[in-house]
């Protein structure tokens, strides 16, 4: 079948390689018929994350039609069409049984190498490096689903691939960063970067009624994204000193929860952001956190700091004085996926959003390296590219 | 991390003496000498030196039964520093299941090849008695037969392999079912005594590469299988015919 496999940093290519088989009782087999490319899958692709080797095969999210399930799955039968969770959840454990489902005990065969960074070790995750139990990604024709009995959503007739692929990950992503913010009626949120995750924060935080939603990016498109399919304030950090413009609009006050969906590639033109550039350059340092180091800042008191932008290693000049002069709130993690797939679900059933609407590009899997590079570059107009198999 | 053990606890006789050895054979030669030594000077002094005579009986007592309170009183024990290999190592973990559940699993010891890497096969012989067979990278297989000496059900197992084993081997696994359906911890003590010789040689192959970040590894099974019935792989396809594109 074809993958589209890992090579090294900048250089993504698209294999023959063999078709995934059924390894464990509760596994499952699905032919893609749609996967996407994320923005944590440009973290891979610009060498930020390590335990990759090359010929990995990238993508976490995906979904299809299932072809063969192992003798433990009883819920899932060949035909039925799923969109598949990124992270791998076993459904039993402490974690998984408290609806943190990103933190499975059970799904990393590489938990030492993780618990060796972090302590321990969160769930497996689909083609996100060996670090997170090093499973082939759904960019390609099969993929092969651990616990599937309790993962795949399966999906009505009714609503295209394109309405649903995203419960794969960037809209529940966007929906607990929103939650995450434990928002009240007439609260103002802002939310740094206007990528993907940005814009489901954006309208998940309007759906959870917030009052004011205040977009920051640079992008021409994406702003004007936000601006036109959320009716959020969007402010360019090029033009505008942040801090100030957010003061300016919430009469003062800061915004009640501020939100990085951004990570640990920011950009900025402050002294900050250069300062991380230079570091991450010399390999000093393993994250950029402008965006952060922002959101903290401009966060009102005792409001909450919301971060789904993925961070992997030490953060300099993380302004905790800052968090702790004004009682912050910091929330984080990967997404608990499994616990936001239905009540999403029904979001989009009822017509509440059609996620589709983030699609810049559709294109087929032997282009994935194209759209690696477009994806990355933020060329023509790039927000989120699908590929069909 | 690992250890240099200091006892096999549940090496000692239970009836065959009074009290369990605890002194090396150096140490007891030394004791005898030296408490001998102490009654003749005691005797050949004119008084006769109660303290000094009590002191050399005390010395060959201990070198005549291998047994010292002091040492019992510290927890020390030097018989099994004699071949300077004793390992003991230990780890913990925490399985979300009842502590019966749990306990049972394990108490079926025909289940430990399932999440123990060095192990090729356990059969129970008896209620007590077991043959177990390591993944032995020689010929010769290294096996050797063990008896369960302790056992609360729920609670603890103890077991410990019989003389003649190829290697010396005893375990401690204790079950402590947490309050609120938090799961039970389980926490186990595994030491080994591999012999000299030829067949050590062969043993410390197999048992160097048993270390404790291993022993983790192989609770982590014992619990993945418990929890989920089997466990995680990503044994993924690799590149085979070239580039397509």
């Amino acid at each position: 079948m074809k993958a589209v496999c890992w090579y090294g940093k900048g250089d993504v290519r698209v294999e023959t390689v063999p078709e995934p088989k059924i390894l464990n009782p509760r596994d499952a087999i699905i032919k893609v018929t749609l996967s996407a490319i994320c923005g944590s899958d440009v973290h891979l692709y610009n060498g930020c994350i390590p335990t990759m080797h090359a010929g990995d095969i990238l993508g976490h999210e995906c979904m299809g039609e299932v072809v063969e399930v192992g003798s433990a799955v009883h819920n899932l039968r060949p035909g039925d069409r799923v969109v598949v969770p990124f992270t791998i959840a076993c459904g039993q454990c402490f974690f998984c049984q408290r609806e943190l489902w990103a933190l499975c005990d059970n799904s990393n065969p590489n938990a030492c190498m993780a618990e060796k960074v972090y302590g321990y070790s969160g769930s497996g995750l689909f083609g996100y490096s060996h670090m997170y139990g090093g499973y082939a990604g759904g960019q390609a024709e099969y993929v092969r689903i651990p616990f599937a009995d309790v993962g795949p959503l399966k999906i009505p007739h009714g609503l295209h691939d394109e309405q649903v692929l995203f419960l794969s990950d960037i809209f529940p992503t966007g929906y607990m960063a929103a939650e995450n913010c434990s928002i009240q009626r007439g609260d103002t949120v802002a939310v740094w970067g206007c990528g993907p995750v940005g814009q489901f924060a954006i309208r998940s935080a309007y759906m959870l009624g917030a009052d004011h939603v205040i977009a920051i990016d640079r992008i021409p498109e994406r702003l004007q994204m936000a601006r036109t399919q959320h009716q959020a304030t969007v402010l360019d950090y090029q033009d505008v000193d942040v801090s100030d413009a957010l003061q300016d609009l919430t009469g003062g006050r800061g915004p009640d929860a501020c939100i990085d969906a951004v990570g640990m590639e920011a950009h900025g033109t402050s002294i900050d952001a250069l300062y991380d550039r230079a570091k991450m350059a010399m390999f000093l340092a393993t994250d950029r956190l402008h965006a952060l180091r922002q959101a903290i800042h401009a966060c009102r008191k005792g409001g909450i700091v919301s971060i789904p932008g993925v961070y992997g290693g030490l953060l300099d000049k993380v302004p905790v004085g800052t968090a702790f002069a004004k009682g912050l709130t910091l929330k984080m993690g990967q997404t608990h996926v499994h616990k936001y797939l239905r009540p999403l679900l029904t979001r989009i059933e009822q017509g509440e959003i059609d996620p589709a609407f983030v699609i810049t590009h559709h294109l087929r899997l032997e282009e994935a390296p194209y759209g690696y590079e477009i994806f990355r570059d933020k060329k023509d107009k790039c927000i989120k590219i699908v590929l069909w198999p | 991390m690992a250890q240099h053990a200091t006892t096999l606890p549940e090496q000692q006789p239970t009836r065959a003496a009074r009290h369990p050895r605890n002194v090396s054979k150096l140490e007891r030669g030394l004791s005898l000498i030296g408490g001998a030594a102490l009654v003749l000077y005691g005797l050949r002094r004119s008084l006769g030196n109660l303290s000094l005579m009590l002191g050399g009986g005390a010395l060959i007592y201990r070198g005549l039964t291998g047994y010292c309170a002091a040492y019992q009183a510290l927890g020390v024990n030097t018989v099994y520093r004699d071949t300077g290999h004793g390992i003991a190592l230990r780890a913990t973990i925490t399985v979300n299941k009842p502590a019966a559940e749990v306990y049972r699993f394990w108490r079926h010891l025909e289940n430990h090849p399932r999440f123990m890497r060095h192990l090729e096969s356990v059969v129970s012989t008896n209620g007590k008695r077991s043959h177990w067979v390591a993944k032995a990278l020689l010929p010769a297989p290294i096996e050797w037969d063990a008896d369960i000496i302790a056992e609360r059900e729920n609670a603890l197992l103890s077991w410990r392999s019989l003389p003649g084993a190829d290697v010396d081997n005893a375990g401690t696994v204790r079950f402590r079912e947490l309050p609120n359906s938090r799961g039970t911890e389980v926490r186990v003590r595994l030491e080994y005594a591999p012999p000299g010789g030829i067949v050590g040689v062969a043993v410390a192959n197999l048992f160097r590469s048993l270390t404790e970040q291993q022993l983790k590894e192989d609770l982590r099974r014992f619990k993945q299988i418990i929890e989920t019935g089997e466990t995680p792989t990503a044994d993924h396809p690799k590149v085979s015919q070239g580039v397509s594109r």
